[in-house]
C-alpha cells in the first residue's frame, strides 16, 4: 500500500512566496472521455492562487468531470494537471474536496461529527484512529458553518442545507490551500447560502483558492471574482469583470440567457 | 431446558454451537459492510462460486480436511468476486448481471463436479454434498478451530482498517481524493468477506450462506444509527442465530442446518422490523395513531369554537351527539374531548354537555390565524 502516515505528513507544504508566483491549478491539454464520447476536449485552464473561481456551463458541459479530473478521480485520455507545480498525487494535502451532496447515502449510520472527522483521515494515514485532536479540529470546523449544536446528530436527520454545511466542514478540517467544490449552493436554504458565502470570504482572506461548480449565473459576480465558462471546451476564463460577458455566456450556452430573473441557465441549454 | 443443559455438557452439541456461533459473528460483522454498500448479492455470488473450489480441492488433494476444502472455497470465491469486479469495470455489463452470471456459472460447474465426484469409488463417503445445505452435526473441534481462527483474522482486519472501510462504504470518491487507494481497500474488504463466507459453508451451505451475511446486518440496522454499534449488534445477532439454529438442527434428526440457522436469523429480522424504536413498524403505527388523535382533538376544538361563535357564549354547553355529527359521525369524540379537557381547552358541564374554555378559544383563534397565514 503506497501511502503511509510518515509520507503523508512529509508531503510538501508550499512556501508563501512560491504560492504567489505559481498558479494554484494548471490544466494543460486535458481531454477526458467516457466510453467513446469526449466529455472534455483539449482544455487549458489556469487557476491563479487566491481567487474564488466559479465554473459555469450548461448541463453535460463537463463541469463535474473537470473537477474530478483535477482530483485524479477520473482517468485522463490526454493532458496533465498540476497543483502548485506538482502532480495532484504529491500535492493532495493542499487540496480539499467538497463533493455533490447527493453523491452519498445520507441514511448511513453515522453522526455529523464523525463525517467531519473524515476530513482528517488523510493526514492520519493508514491504521491510526481519530482521537481528541481530530475531534477538536472537527468541532472548530463545525463552528465555522454554524453547526456545533448538531455535532452528535445522526446524518439522516439533516436538511439539505445542513448536509451541505457538513460537507463544507469536512473540507475545512483538512486545512488545505485549494478548495474544490461541486455545486455547493445547489438546493440549499438561505441560511446555508449565507454560511457558505461567509466561509468563501474567510477562505479568500486567508489566501486560499476556491474552485466551485456553480449553477446560478446571476450570483456569479456577487460570490466569485474569477470565472471559467465551460462547454466541453473551455470558452473563456479570467476575472469576472472581464470575461463574464453576455457574448461569452451566449457562446457557452448556445442561446441568449436571461441573467436577472433567476432562470437556471442550464435548463435552457 | 434439557437443550440448554446439553449445550454446556454435551460435547457434540457444544462443538456445534461454538462453531455456528463463531461463523454467525463473523458473517454478521462483514455483512454490515456488505449491506451498507448495497452489495448483498455479492455475498450470494461468493458463496455459490465457492462450490467448485471445494470439490476441486478434494479432487486434487484427495483430502476432506476442513482447512483444505475451505481454502479451495476461498480461492474459487475470490476468483468469482474479482471476475465480477473486473467485468463491471471493464465492460458495459452492469454489476447485477455480472453477479448473476458468475453465480450461476460457478454454481453450475460446482454441481457438475459434485455429481462426477459421487460416481468415483473413492468418494463414496466424501459427503461433499453437505456443503450444499450445511450440516452442523458433522462439525468437529478441528473445524471449529479453523472457523474461529480464520474468523478472528477477518474481524481483526475490520478493526485495523476500520476508518478505511468506513470511507469506502460512505464516500468512496472523497476517500480517493485524500489519498487512499480505494480499489485496494475494496479488494481487501471483499477478500475478508470471502473469508467470512467460506468459513460458514460447511455449517450453513452455499445455497443459503448469503442470508447469514444479509440478515443479521439488516436486523441490526433497525436498532442503531452508529456504525460501531451496528457491527457489534449484527455480530451478536449472527452468533445467536448460528447457535440456536445449529443446536435445533443438531438435536433433531435429518434437519439440514443451513435452513434452520437462516430461519433463526429471519426471526431476528422480522422482530427488528416490527419492534425496533423509531424504524420499527409497531413504533411507526403507534406514532401515527398518536398523531391522528392530536389532529382529531384539534378538529373537535375547532367545532367547539364554531359552536361557541354561533351561540355567542363560551359557557353554553353542547351535546356530544352534536359534536359527533360535526366530526362526521366519528365515535372517538369523547376521547378527543377528554384530551382537550386535560389540556384545559374544553370543559364538561354538569348536564354532560361540553363547552370551550377561554384558553380553548384563544388556542383555536391562534390556530385559525396560523392556518390563514400559511
Amino acid at each position: 500500500m503506497s501511502v503511509r502516515a510518515s509520507e503523508r505528513t512529509r508531503a510538501p507544504r508550499v512556501v508563501e512566496d512560491e504560492v504567489k508566483q505559481t498558479a494554484a491549478i494548471e490544466v494543460n491539454d486535458l481531454t477526458v472521455a467516457y466510453r467513446d464520447a469526449p466529455v472534455l476536449w483539449d482544455l487549458d485552464l489556469t487557476v491563479p492562487s487566491g481567487v474564488l473561481m466559479a465554473i459555469v456551463g450548461p448541463n453535460g458541459a463537463g463541469k463535474t468531470t473537470l473537477i474530478k479530473a483535477i482530483l485524479g478521480l477520473v482517468p485522463r485520455a490526454a493532458g496533465e494537471v498540476r497543483v502548485y507545480g506538482g502532480p495532484y498525487s504529491e500535492q493532495r494535502n493542499l487540496v480539499a474536496y467538497v463533493p455533490q451532496r447527493g453523491s452519498v447515502d445520507w441514511d448511513f449510520p453515522t453522526s455529523v461529527l464523525d463525517v467531519v472527522m473524515m476530513g482528517r483521515y488523510g493526514t492520519l494515514g493508514w491504521l491510526r484512529r481519530a482521537g481528541q485532536r481530530e475531534r477538536d479540529a472537527a468541532m472548530a470546523a463545525l463552528a465555522k458553518v454554524d453547526m456545533v449544536d448538531l455535532a452528535s446528530r445522526q446524518i439522516s436527520q439533516l436538511s439539505g442545507g445542513q448536509q451541505q454545511r457538513v460537507f463544507l466542514a469536512r473540507a475545512l478540517v483538512q486545512d488545505a490551500r485549494i478548495y474544490v467544490m461541486d455545486e455547493p449552493f445547489q438546493g440549499v436554504d438561505a441560511k446555508t447560502e449565507r454560511a457558505i458565502v461567509t466561509v468563501l470570504q474567510s477562505l479568500r482572506e486567508a489566501g486560499s483558492t476556491v474552485v466551485a461548480v456553480h449553477h446560478a449565473l446571476q450570483t456569479v459576480p456577487e460570490y466569485f471574482d474569477w470565472v471559467a465558462l465551460l462547454n466541453v471546451r473551455l470558452i473563456a476564463s479570467g476575472p469576472v469583470a472581464e470575461v463574464f460577458t453576455d457574448e461569452n455566456i451566449r457562446r457557452t450556452y448556445g442561446v441568449p440567457v436571461p441573467r436577472a430573473n433567476g432562470t437556471a441557465a442550464g435548463d435552457m441549454a | 431446558m434439557e437443550l440448554v443443559r446439553d449445550l454446556f455438557f454435551d460435547y457434540t452439541l457444544r462443538t456445534v454451537a461454538l462453531g455456528a456461533g463463531c461463523l454467525g459473528a463473523v458473517s454478521g460483522t462483514l455483512g454490515t459492510f456488505a449491506v451498507l454498500r448495497r452489495q448483498s448479492l455479492l455475498g450470494d455470488a461468493i458463496s455459490h462460486a465457492a462450490l467448485p473450489g471445494i470439490v476441486l480441492a478434494f479432487l486434487i488433494t484427495g483430502s476432506k480436511d476442513t482447512l483444505v476444502l475451505v481454502l479451495g472455497a476461498a480461492v474459487a470465491g475470490w476468483i468469482g468476486t474479482l471476475l465480477v469486479l473486473s467485468v463491471t469495470r471493464a465492460t458495459r455489463i452492469p454489476e447485477d448481471s455480472a453477479l448473476g452470471i458468475v453465480l450461476s456459472v460457478f454454481f453450475g460447474f460446482g454441481l457438475v463436479l459434485l455429481t462426477y465426484t459421487q460416481t468415483l469409488p473413492t468418494a463414496a463417503q466424501a459427503g461433499l454434498d453437505r456443503f450444499l445445505f450445511g450440516q452442523a452435526a458433522t462439525l468437529l473441534m478441528r473445524d471449529v478451530v479453523v472457523i474461529a481462527g480464520l474468523g478472528a483474522i477477518a474481524v481483526l482486519v475490520v478493526a485495523l482498517f476500520w476508518k478505511e472501510f468506513k470511507l469506502l462504504a460512505f464516500d468512496r470518491e472523497f476517500g480517493a481524493s485524500i489519498g487512499f487507494p480505494m480499489r485496494r481497500v475494496e479488494v481487501l474488504l471483499t477478500t475478508v468477506l470471502v473469508v467470512a463466507i467460506v468459513v460458514g459453508l460447511q455449517t450453513v451451505g452455499v445455497v443459503l450462506m448469503a442470508a447469514m451475511v444479509v440478515a443479521p446486518a439488516a436486523a441490526a440496522r433497525q436498532w442503531t444509527d452508529a456504525l460501531g454499534s451496528m457491527v457489534v449488534l449484527s455480530a451478536g445477532f449472527g452468533a445467536l442465530a448460528g447457535v440456536s439454529g445449529a443446536v435445533i438442527s443438531a438435536s433433531a434428526q435429518n434437519v439440514p442446518t443451513g435452513p434452520t440457522i437462516v430461519l433463526a436469523a429471519t426471526v431476528f429480522v422480522l422482530a427488528s422490523m416490527a419492534f425496533a424504536p423509531r424504524r420499527g413498524l409497531v413504533w411507526e403505527a403507534v406514532r401515527r395513531r398518536r398523531n391522528r388523535r392530536v389532529i382529531r382533538a384539534d378538529a373537535v376544538l375547532e367545532d367547539l369554537y364554531e359552536l361557541a361563535g354561533q351561540h355567542r357564549g363560551v359557557a353554553h354547553g353542547h351535546a356530544i351527539a352534536v359534536l359527533e355529527t360535526m366530526a362526521g359521525g366519528r365515535r372517538d369524540v369523547r376521547r378527543s374531548l377528554a384530551k382537550l379537557q386535560v389540556r384545559g381547552l374544553a370543559v364538561a358541564q354538569e348536564d354532560g354537555t361540553w363547552s370551550i374554555t377561554p384558553a380553548g378559544l384563544e388556542a383555536a383563534e391562534r390556530r385559525g390565524r396560523i392556518g390563514a397565514d400559511s
